[in-house]
């Protein structure tokens, strides 16, 4: 199953992803992205690839 | 059934729409034309981390070639767009055969306001990588900058610079820095922003001319006063790249103007994206343009989704929502923010190390907020807005986040 990952250190809490796709990402107090659930049916692809990419700051990335 | 899509504009919104064409199974060809002849790269960072000299090529770049070859998509860089056919559906451009298009997305962007006083070297705009490279190549040459404008990319030119050492005095004709964006109250905690990191700010004053040279301007000002400079940024906005279609037949009032869908008035096979797009919002009821990253992605999505499901296409009505990352604040705006709208202050930058500003044109409902070095706090904003919170809600929320939470000022 395709999954996506975040680069914790990369994430400035821009906060799209959590807009685009809040069932997959939230953020904590502080700011950094909370993964909710990393893996996704291909049903989801383009909502999740779209959330990832999303983020300014290139944080997210999809792997198959 | 074979068709061409054919994307004017290399930037994030230009990307963006090749890159989700295919995700939405798009099975045509792609053509993403550039003026620049770099591969494509984002813009948010040349006024920090490029201007600083720590962005490396690849943290910057949106589409390396391998990327663009997966998904099938073919880059025309370096050359200037110059003319659209409608009729004969052909993108005319500078030093290079007119393009067959079945579909065009128009994503030109804008272009920084030249300077009025005078374009010569060490007079500098920002808003191309060309331009970030000459601004810092000035700025190690060392001597004072002077920033003209307290908008968005000049504080965070002048923060950089201030990064790098660098004196700095940042002037800007509105008494209250960024008052066209903020209330008052919020205004003049930007200004005290700058000056707490070492700025110089001269507001409420002008610019009546610039004379000398590189390394030795005089910038003289509306007040009398004459301030020396090494280097000048000039950041008084931008204005869009849409002069190339004056003749194209395209409706053009600053910016391509569009429907609902994107698409362009009497011409629905063309669509505009980003920042070169005026747009009919359907819950704000008028056309709008938007120069921000975020718009642009949004866009692209939405474009892409109506070229490839014509017979069903989305309606674009954005929240808006944008940030600057000036110093150690990080500032997140989202929906329609100041214009004397009503507006509650959570928290205090002096206080918390963070704010957070809800504006209301109702006293009810809440139409916009501003938040400083709080993320949590732009989320519930940015989800309020979807969902219909009352500004009450929120500031009942938020108050309940700031005193729960510790977080030291920083």
């Amino acid at each position: 199953m395709p999954v996506v990952t975040a680069d914790l250190k990369a994430c400035q809490g821009y906060a799209n992803c959590v807009m685009a796709a809040p069932d997959y990402f939230d953020l904590d107090d502080d700011g950094n992205v909370v993964m909710i659930k990393r893996e996704f049916p291909e049903s989801e692809r383009s909502r999740v690839t779209e959330a990832a990419r999303s983020c300014p700051v290139s944080a997210l990335t999809v792997s198959e | 059934m074979s068709s061409t899509t054919v994307i004017v504009g290399s930037s994030i919104g230009g990307v963006r729409t090749a890159q989700s064409l295919r995700l939405e199974g798009y099975q045509g060809d792609i053509v993403l034309v550039g003026a620049e002849s770099e591969l494509p790269y984002d813009k948010p960072p040349l006024s920090k981390s490029v201007l600083a000299g720590t962005a490396q090529a690849s943290s910057i770049c949106l589409l390396t070639q391998e990327e663009a070859d997966e998904a099938r998509i073919q880059l025309v860089l370096g050359h200037t767009a110059t003319g659209v056919d409608i009729n004969n559906g052909l993108l005319e451009l500078e030093g290079h055969e007119p393009i067959h298009f079945d579909n065009l997305v128009i994503a030109t962007g804008a272009a920084a306001r030249p300077s009025p006083w005078g374009e010569r070297a060490g007079i500098h705009v920002l808003r191309s990588l060309d331009d970030a490279h000459r601004l810092r190549a000035s700025l190690l040459g060392g001597g004072d900058l002077v920033v003209i404008g307290a908008g968005f990319i000049g504080a965070e030119a002048a923060a950089t610079a201030r990064s790098l050492g660098l004196t700095v005095t940042v002037i800007d004709p509105q008494t209250i820095p960024m008052s066209r964006i903020f209330n008052p109250e919020i205004g003049h905690w930007f200004g005290a922003l700058h000056r707490d990191n070492g700025v110089t700010t001269i507001f409420g004053t002008g610019v009546d001319a610039i004379d000398g040279d590189q390394g030795a301007f005089s910038v003289h000002l509306t007040d009398g006063r004459v301030l020396s400079a090494a280097t000048v940024l000039v950041g008084i906005g931008a204005v869009p790249n849409d002069a190339w279609l004056s003749s194209s037949g395209l409706l053009v009032d600053n910016g391509v103007v569009l429907d609902k869908y994107c698409r362009a008035v009497h011409a629905p096979s063309i669509y505009a994206v980003g920042d070169v797009a005026r747009w009919h919002h359907p819950r704000h009821g008028e056309d709008i343009r938007i120069e921000h990253w975020t718009n642009a992605v949004e866009q692209a999505i939405c474009v892409a989704y109506n070229i490839t499901h014509p017979a069903e296409p989305r309606e674009y009505s954005p929240v808006e929502y944008v940030w600057s990352d000036q110093y150690n604040w990080k500032i997140q705006i989202v929906g329609r923010v100041g214009n004397n709208a009503k507006h509650i202050v959570i928290g205090h930058p002096e206080t918390h190390g963070r704010f957070a500003a809800l504006y209301t044109k109702d006293g009810i409902n809440l139409h916009g907020a501003a938040t400083v070095n709080w993320p949590k706090a732009l989320i519930a904003c940015r989800r309020g807005m979807g969902t219909g919170i009352t500004v009450a809600e929120l500031r009942d929320a938020l108050e309940t986040q700031l005193t729960s939470q510790a977080m030291p000022v920083p």
